[in-house]
């Protein structure tokens, strides 16, 4: 019998349609996370990772975007098939989401207080006094120093990271099995990273649930995650455990992330960037996507799509180099 | 904030200053003698003269400007050349019916071009909201003399609905408190003349209230445009917050900073444009009094009116600005 997962994301597509264009954001991504687990999705700008995850809240703005193709099934249940109402009952509650810049994710114009609250009473049935003590309960979680005073203060009255602690109370309001964390370290100072990363460990550890750690920093996957998913125009173009990942990366463009970041115990020498652009999601090339940027292209790289090849249980990888009956060029 | 509050409040002593010596000058600058306007062609020159002087017009400027600014600062205000009313008295009874008008055509301006602006933002180039806006582009290009005629020719000519003109019908009664109809029939418990008054404000108010209306519904939409693509209206639908509540609080209360300048600065227009409302639907306002004492250079009362006028949105600028920290709490006044 098949595992229990958490969430199932099968042949997720999701499009926006432009003036110019059809842009393929996210392209055929599959992926399950089971409980208390944490994926890190790793990507460039544009790589389609935050449309994964807004996919998954069924909050991709549309128009003009669209999950034109696929199936998202949470705890067995197909959300694809939710309506809008069904859907917020689940957002915020059992699901939640924390994004990239908490200067600009949290209400100016409204106390962190009220902020909580709305999101507590959104989902349970409390009074205004029971709603504000669990937010109190919340801020002391995400170790807000003295939380009955804050919660009368506004967004901007708090530091960049005290805001995205407060970004997390508010996502955790309501103990939700899988936490979506859209980069939420990027804007912070790297001290900072360093104590929200811990933090989310922490909480991850006494709560149970599963993260889904969306970055583009592979010192955060080092961290926090458990396996990872390498995502590059809008496909996935490798899946395995983190310890695979650093030690046998198998895609050339996961070398190439991995030859991007400076190392400690090795000699000085310049850090390798990829060179090239990642192409136009609305003019994708024929072939592998990444053929063009990839030191290891061949001729038929740039003729045939790779699909994504089982290479054991834990790696799946979607380049030319691993597939098992390689193709003849005619 | 109160530290704030005082030093605007002080600051109206030289904008009074100001505003009424422009009013003094500009209205010694236009032609026109209101001795002559008086006493008639027929006026020999002695009578003119006597008359003159009886009025202090003869002084030179500084000191006719100087007993003037006396007076008013002893509450005086004046008497009105033509009727020899005091110009007080006459205004204590106008203004009244000026802010009540002006305060119901702001108040269909900002619910009615609120609700459009909002929807229109939220139904994004949906019918509903091509109509909407090409309604604000006529309503802000409509001259309000034409809006006027054309609701009292049609509402009350042709389909006999509306008064055309007054405040209130011949025959009903109202005790006078506040010199506000609507809320004085309120507080009298008289509903024949609240329906009656309000009757007779409905056009007039409209026709005033379409110009703040159409620029309120065009501010009220890109203003909430803007703030519909914020992060934190990303969040509010994360948390799984319903929409209208992300739309009414938590867009709207962002939204609403721009929406309230423009509202403050259309309650100036409106002070204004109630000249030409007053005129057309005989509104007895302070409108039209200023627009009768300008065509007879009733000086004292022209004056006075103005400076009252000006108070008036000084005082309406510096609620706007305390309104402001309500509605942005990282606004600060120190």
């Amino acid at each position: 019998m098949e595992e229990q997962y958490l969430l199932k994301v099968d042949n997720l597509h999701t499009h926006f349609f432009t003036k110019t264009g059809v842009v393929k954001a996210v392209d055929g991504v599959s992926f399950s996370i089971r409980s208390g687990e944490t994926l890190g999705i790793v990507g460039e700008s544009g790589s389609g990772k935050s449309i994964t995850a807004l996919s998954i809240m069924k909050l991709v703005p549309n128009p003009p975007g669209r999950i034109v193709e696929g199936a998202i099934y949470y705890n067995g249940e197909d959300l694809m098939s939710k309506s809008e109402k069904q859907m917020r009952r689940i957002r915020g509650n059992k699901l939640s989401m924390i994004f990239q810049d908490p200067m600009t994710s949290l209400n100016p114009v409204f106390t962190i207080g009220r902020q909580l609250v709305e999101t507590v009473r959104a989902h349970r049935d409390l009074s205004k006094r029971q709603a504000e003590a669990r937010a109190i309960e919340l801020l002391t979680l995400v170790g807000i120093p003295d939380p009955k005073q804050r919660l009368k203060n506004y967004p901007h009255e708090f530091s960049g990271g005290m805001r995205q602690r407060v970004m997390i109370a508010m996502a955790l309001a309501c103990d939700p099995e899988l936490l979506i964390a859209d980069e939420p370290t990027t804007a912070l100072d790297v001290t900072v990273q360093a104590q929200i990363l811990e933090l989310l460990k922490r909480l991850q550890e006494e709560l149970g649930m599963a993260i889904i750690m969306i970055t583009h920093d592979l010192g955060v996957v080092a961290e926090i995650c458990d396996r990872v998913m390498v995502m590059y125009a809008g496909r996935q173009v490798e899946f395995t455990n983190r310890i695979a990942l650093f030690d046998h990366p198998k895609h050339p463009y996961t070398w190439g992330l991995l030859d991007s970041i400076p190392k400690m115990e090795k000699e000085k020498r310049r850090l390798q960037a990829i060179a090239g652009h990642p192409p136009d999601l609305r003019y994708l090339p024929q072939g592998c996507y990444f053929a063009d940027r990839c030191k290891q292209a061949t001729e038929e790289c740039k003729m045939h799509e790779p699909t994504l090849t089982k290479l054991d249980d834990h790696h799946l990888v979607r380049c030319l180099l691993y597939e098992d009956i390689k193709v003849e060029s005619t | 904030m109160i530290n704030y509050i005082i030093r605007r409040l002080l600051l109206l002593i030289p904008v009074f200053i100001g505003v009424s010596l422009l009013a003094f000058s500009l209205l010694r600058l236009i032609p026109g003698d209101p001795a002559k306007s008086m006493l008639g062609n027929k006026a020999t020159a002695a009578q003119l003269q006597s008359l003159r002087l009886e009025l202090g017009l003869d002084d030179p400027l500084p000191v006719q400007y100087k007993d003037y600014m006396e007076d008013v600062f002893q509450g005086d205000l004046g008497y009105s050349i033509k009727s020899h009313d005091s110009v007080l008295e006459e205004i204590s009874t106008r203004l009244p019916a000026t802010l009540e008008l002006s305060v119901v055509a702001l108040i269909f301006a900002i619910v009615i071009g609120v609700l459009a602006g909002i929807i229109s933002a939220v139904k994004r180039n949906s019918w509903f909201d091509h109509v909407s806006m090409t309604g604000a582009l006529f309503g802000v290009s409509m001259p309000i003399f034409w809006l006027g005629l054309m609701m009292i020719w049609l509402f009350s000519v042709t389909l006999h609905w509306l008064p055309p003109s007054g405040r209130l019908s011949v025959g009903v009664h109202l005790q006078l408190i506040t010199n506000i109809y609507l809320l004085d029939s309120l507080l009298t418990g008289n509903w024949q003349a609240f329906k009656d008054s309000f009757e007779h404000i409905l056009m007039p108010a409209l026709a005033l209230g379409t110009i703040p209306m159409a620029v309120i519904a065009r501010m009220t939409r890109s203003s909430m445009l803007e703030v519909l693509n914020q992060d934190f209206i990303r969040t509010a639908h994360a948390k799984g917050l319903a929409k209208y509540l992300i739309i009414f609080q938590h867009a709207l209360k962002n939204a609403f900073l721009p929406i309230l300048t423009v509202i403050g600065s259309q309650f100036g227009f409106l002070l204004g444009g109630a000249v030409l409302t007053e005129t057309i639907f005989s509104w007895p306002g302070v409108g039209r009094y200023v627009y009768q004492s300008i065509l007879s250079r009733d000086y004292p009362v022209v004056q006075s009116t103005i400076l009252i006028i000006a108070v008036l949105f000084v005082l309406i600028n510096l609620i706007t600005d305390i309104l402001y920290k309500y509605f942005d709490p990282r606004i600060r006044y120190d």
